[in-house]
């Protein structure tokens, strides 16, 4: 199970690394879209303190998207995937391994990067600490929930539009707990609550999504 | 919907396409029975709330599309994973046919919100859990809208977006509760719409409206559901005899 | 047992009047245009199949 799973990983990985460029555009798509923000609502501290745990979020949300249609429409053009739906071993094994290489290469800098950007919002260290973390734990509900609309709109017209119209509502309680837990640290209340609940809506939906998306990828290959 | 356990009998477009014509208009009758008692009751005989005044009255229509809205995504989910365990295809086609109606009882339910709010707290939009889960749940219908019509084979489109209606039930009662506890943090105002003391004439009122919500409901999609199944099914033997013949 | 004086009084709603019919109105008007689209939208459906059909009876007559 876990050398299906690894193999899928350190495939995907190199792949991924032969096009650095997609990756640190959505890098700078995040940094740039939260930058834009102060310019929007003016450089007072304490607005931007109040802003920042939900700008970071919601920014982060956006570049999870970014890089969402990709990640199986390389593998249908090429017919990569449906020699693995055939494959023996289960799809969601593959699925798990897709969703687990693209949160390395898209939620883990995002959670790398964070804190710097915060610094731009006045965050205290504490508060930089949890939002790395929570960042950190909730981008992988992200791209476990996003697969699932991946799959579903996989080699539609106006895929990209459409997967954001799907996924997006779902992320909201990812974004509720991940945007909370900084601003419960913020205001001094404590952010345990709010990340012990994003870690099990993470591994919820690592559970469940793949399932999930390995269905959808049967009826869009059907 | 009301057919379902009928379901083996009638899964079948060919017969359930006659049934859902002679039902239809029974529906709307009913619908039209229901909504002119409930309005008699609501709208002249209940007595004015002693906190909220004549305006508690958008209660009569805002409590029913709010219950429709959430009712038809799970029985769209309902159809939806029925569709999808025995490959029915009728399944598929009262989901996408019971849609539209259920984002329009989302819409009205948002619309008497705001209409509501406006007098009761001096605005138009309060981020209360309630206003902003219905907000959510009418994102989820234009999604699986927007899913479906963008899908031309319509197999795909029936099986894509019946995992997307499940995916979305298993989501809403997380999402649901995510908000509660979002605004029980942010303290923002609560719609206590129906905590507030009911006299029995107001309890029935908006039974009644329900009732005639949910008619209404079930007779549009048996419409809706009708074309559905002429534009799938133009290439069967039945449709080409029915349009060959006089379509009544 | 009705619980107005008059019909004034009715359209008045206490003062909420506004928000008591436009919440009523624009329900109205959803559930009066709704049947009618989709009762339109079936009549030209019904009209293209049939022109189809008739189109592909005449390609195959010949």
């Amino acid at each position: 199970m876990f050398k299906i799973i690894s193999a899928v990983i350190s495939r995907d990985l190199k792949l991924a690394m032969r096009r650095q460029a997609d990756i640190v555009s959505a890098l700078f798509f995040f940094i740039i879209v939260v930058s834009l923000f102060p310019l929007g609502v003016g450089p007072e501290p304490d607005l931007l303190r109040k802003l920042a745990p939900g700008v970071l979020w919601v920014a982060a949300l956006l570049a999870t998207m970014l890089s969402l249609p990709r990640l199986f429409a390389d593998d249908h053009r090429d017919g990569t995937l449906e020699q693995l739906a055939l494959a023996p071993h289960p799809l969601g094994l593959v699925v798990t391994g897709k969703v687990i290489a693209h949160w390395l290469v898209s939620g883990l800098p995002l959670a790398l990067i964070a804190p710097v950007l915060g610094i731009q919002f006045d965050l205290s260290t504490d508060a930089l600490v949890v939002l790395t973390f929570a960042i950190l734990i909730g981008t992988p509900a992200l791209s476990g929930i996003g697969a699932i609309g991946a799959a579903l709109t996989l080699g539609l017209r106006g895929g990209g539009v459409l997967l954001s119209l799907l996924v997006l509502p779902l992320y909201i309680p990812v974004l509720i707990f991940g945007a909370g837990a900084v601003d419960a640290t913020v205001t001094g209340l404590g952010g345990e609550g709010h990340l012990s609940l994003l870690a099990a809506l993470t591994f919820a939906s690592l559970g469940f999504a793949p399932w999930a998306t390995a269905a959808a990828l049967k009826i869009a290959l059907e | 919907m009301k057919d379902r356990f009928n379901l083996y009998r009638f899964a079948s477009p060919a017969t359930f396409y006659p049934l859902a014509g002679a039902l239809t208009p029974f529906f709307f009758a009913v619908a039209a029975v229901f909504g002119l008692a409930g309005l008699w009751l609501g709208m002249l005989v209940a007595p004015t709330d002693f906190q909220q005044g004549e305006g508690y009255r958008i209660i009569f229509i805002h409590v029913p599309a709010s219950w429709m809205s959430m009712f038809i995504y799970l029985i769209m989910a309902g159809w939806a994973a029925i569709g999808l365990a025995f490959n029915t295809r009728l399944s598929g086609m009262m989901a996408q046919a019971l849609a539209p109606t259920g984002a329009l009882m989302a819409f009205l339910s948002l619309w008497t919100g705001a209409l509501w709010g406006k007098p009761m707290w001096g605005a138009w939009w309060v981020w209360d859990a309630r206003l902003t889960s219905e907000l959510i749940l009418l994102f989820l219908y234009i999604g699986y809208m927007a899913l479906t019509a963008a899908i031309d084979d319509a197999r795909r489109a029936d099986k894509a977006g019946a995992l997307l209606l499940l995916v979305g039930v298993v989501n809403i009662p997380i999402i649901y509760f995510s908000v509660q506890w979002w605004n029980t943090l942010h303290q923002g105002s609560s719609v206590n719409l129906s905590k507030s003391s009911m006299a029995t004439t107001m309890l029935w009122g908006m039974l009644l409206m329900a009732m005639c919500f949910w008619m209404y409901s079930i007779a549009v999609a048996f419409m809706r559901v009708r074309t559905i199944m002429l534009e799938r099914e133009r290439n069967t033997e039945w449709v080409k005899t029915l349009l060959a013949g006089d379509e009544k | 047992m009705i619980h107005w004086n008059s019909f004034g009084e009715f359209l008045a709603m206490g003062g909420y009047g506004f928000y008591v019919w436009g919440s009523f109105g624009v329900t109205a008007l959803i559930m009066l245009i709704e049947p009618i689209a989709v009762a339109r939208n079936r009549k030209t459906t019904i009209a293209r199949l049939k022109r189809q059909l008739r189109a592909e009876n005449r390609n195959t007559a010949e």
